[in-house]
C-alpha cells in the first residue's frame, strides 16, 4: 500500500523532571499532507527538533526513510528537509550563496540542482542578491529552496505561512499541495491556525500537553459534525417542533442549530412548514477544527 | 570536509571580520612606528649622536640610577637590575640589541602584541563562530543536515585556525611593510641574543647564543602563533558554551585583561602560574625578561597552554555534540 516515509513510535522528552513530550506516535505516508495541530505550548515545536535532530529524545524512536535517526544520523537526515521556525539562513550571503553553502553540505548535489530549485520556488531573478534585502515572502521561499535541495522523500515545515500576507499564504499553501500532489514528498506542517491545517493536510495529528489526543483525516474529523444552522419565525413554535425531534441549540443571535443529516433535515423542513412556521434560512454549515478541538481537549484553549 | 571548510572560510570573509582586524593593525603599526620614531629621535637629541652604543651606555646609567634609589620596591630593583646586566652584556659583546630597521621593529611589535593586542584581534574572530549561527538561527539549518555534529564543529575549527594564521601574518606583514618606509627594510641577518636565563642570583648569561635576527623572528612567531591558537581554541569553547558572542567576548575580555593585569602583581601568589593568561607572553623567555612568577619556564608555560588548549578543545566537541538546540 501507501509507503510510509516518516514513523515516529512513542517518542517522550523530559526536560529537568517536567515530562514535556509524553509518548507520541505517527506515521507519514508518501504524498500526503499532515499536519501537525496544538496551541502554543503543546509540544509541536519541541517535537519537531527531535524529528530534525535538534534536540535528543528522551525515549523512542523516529526513523525517516527507514532509517533511524539516532542510530544513522546521516542516511536519516539525507531524506529530510526541513525549516524549523523561521528560515534563518545567512544575511550576509546571498541567496545563491546560502544555496551553494547547504548543497556543499549534501552529497552529490551541484549547481543544476541549485539552480532547479531556484527556478521551482520562483527566486531566479534575485538569487544573486543578499539575503538582507529580502522580503519575509521571499525568505520563506529560500528556505524552502534550501530544504529541497537534497530532493528529500520527508519535508518539515513548522508554522510555515507565519508572518506572511493573505496572498503569500495562499501561494504557500499551493506551493505545499503542489509537492505533496506533484512531487510525491510528504509533508509535516505544524500550526496553531486551525484553518490553516483544514485548507491544506490530508490528515492531521491533534496534540495538546504532550500527547496526541487525536489523528485521523481532516475529512473523517470533519463528517458527522456538520450542522445545520436555522431562522424562522415565529421562533418560540418553530423551536417546540424541532424540539420534539431533536436536540436544538440557540444561538445569541437568534437562530437555531441543529445536527444535520440528508434525509431528516428535510423531513424536519417539512414539518416546520406544515405547523405554520416560516423558514427563512437554512444553512448546512462545515464544522471548524477549533469546535472540535475545544470538544476534544475539553477546553484548553488554542490561543 | 573540504568543502565544509570551504563553506566556513566563505562565511567568514563575508562578514568582513579580516578586514577590519587588517586595518585595525594597520593603524596601531603606522602608531607605534611614528611613535618609535619620535623616540629615536629624541634620544639623537639628547645625546647628539646615532652611536648605538652611547645611547646604551646612558640607559645603563639611567638604570643605575634608579637601582640606587631608596623608593622602589626590591622587585622591581631586581628586574631593573636584570635588564641592566643585559644591556651591559650587549655592549661589551658589542651587538646592538636593538639595529633599526623594520626586522627589529616588526620583532618588537611582535613581543609587545603576543600577550593582548594578537589575542585581541583573534578573540573577535573565535567567540563568534559558533555563537553568530546561534544568535541567527542558522544553527537550526546547519545541524539538521546529513553531516555529524563534530563534523560541523571541526570545520568550524579547523577554518578558525586557517584564520588565525592569517592574523598572525598580516600583523607581521603590515608591520613590516608600514615600519619599513620609516627605518628601511634592511637588518634581517643583525645579531640577536638569546638564552639568558634569569635564577635567584639574577641573569644567567651561560647559555646565551647569538643567532641572525630572522631566526629569531621565527621563533616569535612561532611563539605569537601558538599563543594565538590557544586564545582562539578558548574563545571557541566559549563560543560553543554561551550563546551570545557579546557575553562569550566580554569573559573572554576579562580574562586577557586580568592576564595583563595579574602579571604584575602575582609574584607572590605561587598557584596563579596554572592560569592561561598569565602565561601569554612566551617571548618574554626569549630574551630573558623574568617571568611573572618564580619558577615560571618557555616549557613550563608552553605545557601549561597546551593543557588549557586540550581542555579547551574537549569541552567544546563534547558541549557541541551533544546540547540540545532550542
Amino acid at each position: 500500500m501507501e509507503k510510509i516515509t516518516l514513523s515516529v513510535h512513542n517518542l517522550k522528552k523530559i526536560i529537568g523532571k517536567k515530562e514535556i513530550i509524553k509518548g507520541i506516535s505517527f506515521d507519514l505516508k508518501e504524498g500526503e499532507v499532515f499536519g501537525f495541530l496544538g496551541p502554543n505550548g503543546a509540544g509541536k515545536t519541541t517535537t519537531i527538533r527531535m524529528l530534525v535532530g535538534l534536540i535528543k529524545p528522551t525515549s523512542g524512536s523516529i526513523q525517516i526513510g527507514g532509517y533511524n535517526i539516532e542510530e544513522n544520523f546521516e542516511e536519516a537526515m539525507k531524506h529530510l528537509g526541513c525549516i524549523v521556525e523561521n528560515p534563518e539562513l545567512y544575511p550576509y550571503l546571498s541567496g545563491y550563496d546560502n544555496l551553494l553553502h547547504f548543497a556543499n553540505m549534501l552529497e552529490g548535489i551541484g549547481k543544476e540542482r541549485i539552480s532547479e530549485v531556484t527556478k521551482l520556488v520562483g527566486l531566479k531573478d534575485r538569487i544573486h542578491d543578499r539575503v538582507k534585502t529580502y522580503s519575509l515572502g521571499m525568505r520563506q521561499r529560500l528556505g524552502i529552496a534550501q530544504a529541497l535541495l537534497g530532493r528529500p522523500k520527508v519535508l518539515i515545515l513548522d508554522e510555515p505561512t507565519n508572518g506572511l500576507d493573505p496572498a503569500g499564504i495562499r501561494e504557500m499553501r499551493e506551493f505545499i499541495r503542489f509537492l505533496a500532489e506533484d512531487e510525491g514528498l510528504s509533508v509535516l506542517v505544524s500550526s496553531h491556525l486551525l484553518s490553516e491545517i483544514q485548507l491544506l493536510c490530508d490528515r492531521v495529528a491533534i496534540i495538546s500537553r504532550g500527547t496526541v489526543i487525536k489523528t485521523d483525516s481532516v475529512h473523517n474529523l470533519l463528517s458527522n459534525r456538520e450542522r445545520v444552522v436555522w431562522r424562522f419565525h415565529p421562533l418560540e413554535e418553530g423551536k417546540q417542533v424541532l424540539r420534539s425531534v431533536t436536540t436544538i441549540e440557540e444561538k445569541e443571535d437568534g437562530s437555531i442549530s441543529t445536527e444535520y443529516d440528508e434525509i431528516k433535515t428535510a423531513q424536519w423542513n417539512k414539518m416546520l412548514v406544515e405547523a405554520g412556521v416560516s423558514v427563512t434560512e437554512m444553512n448546512r454549515k462545515m464544522p471548524v477544527l477549533e469546535d472540535l478541538f475545544l470538544e476534544l481537549t475539553g477546553g484548553d484553549s488554542i490561543e | 570536509m573540504n568543502k565544509l571548510v570551504q563553506n566556513e572560510m566563505m562565511k567568514l570573509i563575508a562578514k568582513k571580520r579580516l578586514i577590519v582586524i587588517a586595518i585595525i593593525i594597520s593603524i596601531l603599526v603606522a602608531m607605534f612606528t611614528y611613535a618609535q620614531y619620535k623616540e629615536v629621535e629624541r634620544q639623537r637629541e639628547k645625546l647628539g649622536t646615532d652611536d648605538w652604543r652611547t645611547m646604551i651606555q646612558q640607559t645603563i646609567i639611567d638604570q643605575q640610577n634608579r637601582i640606587s634609589s631608596s623608593r622602589i620596591s626590591d622587585e622591581w630593583k631586581k628586574q631593573l637590575q636584570i635588564a641592566l646586566q643585559q644591556n651591559q652584556y650587549y655592549l661589551d659583546h658589542d651587538i646592538n640589541p636593538s639595529e633599526p630597521g623594520a626586522p627589529t621593529f616588526m620583532r618588537i611589535f611582535l613581543e609587545n602584541s603576543i600577550e593582548l593586542f594578537i589575542p585581541l584581534m583573534v578573540m573577535v574572530i573565535a567567540s563568534d563562530i559558533v555563537s553568530s549561527e546561534h544568535s541567527q538561527g542558522s544553527i537550526k539549518l546547519l545541524l539538521t543536515r546529513p553531516v555529524k555534529r563534530w563534523k560541523v564543529l571541526l570545520s568550524k575549527y579547523i577554518s578558525l585556525t586557517f584564520a588565525i594564521s592569517l592574523i598572525v601574518a598580516i600583523a607581521g606583514i603590515l608591520s613590516y611593510g608600514i615600519s619599513g618606509l620609516v627605518f628601511g627594510y634592511q637588518g634581517w641577518g643583525a645579531p640577536v641574543l638569546t638564552g639568558f636565563s634569569v635564577n635567584d642570583a639574577g641573569l644567567n648569561t651561560a647559555s646565551v647564543k647569538l643567532i641572525d635576527q630572522w631566526q629569531f623572528l621565527l621563533m616569535d612567531f612561532g611563539l605569537v602563533w601558538f599563543v594565538a591558537i590557544v586564545v582562539g581554541t578558548l574563545s571557541f569553547m566559549l563560543s560553543v558554551l554561551i550563546r551570545s558572542t557579546a557575553a562569550g567576548m566580554g569573559v573572554m575580555l576579562a580574562a586577557l585583561i586580568s592576564g595583563a593585569i595579574l602579571s604584575n602583581m602575582v609574584s607572590s601568589w605561587e598557584s596563579a602560574k596554572y592560569f592561561f593568561m598569565v602565561n601569554l607572553k612566551l617571548t618574554n623567555y626569549m630574551n630573558g625578561n623574568p617571568p611573572p612568577i618564580e619558577g615560571m619556564t618557555l616549557s613550563f608555560s608552553m605545557l601549561v597552554l597546551l593543557v588549557w588548549w586540550a581542555i579547551g578543545l574537549f569541552v567544546s566537541f563534547f558541549v557541541f555534540t551533544k546540547k540540545d538546540v532550542y
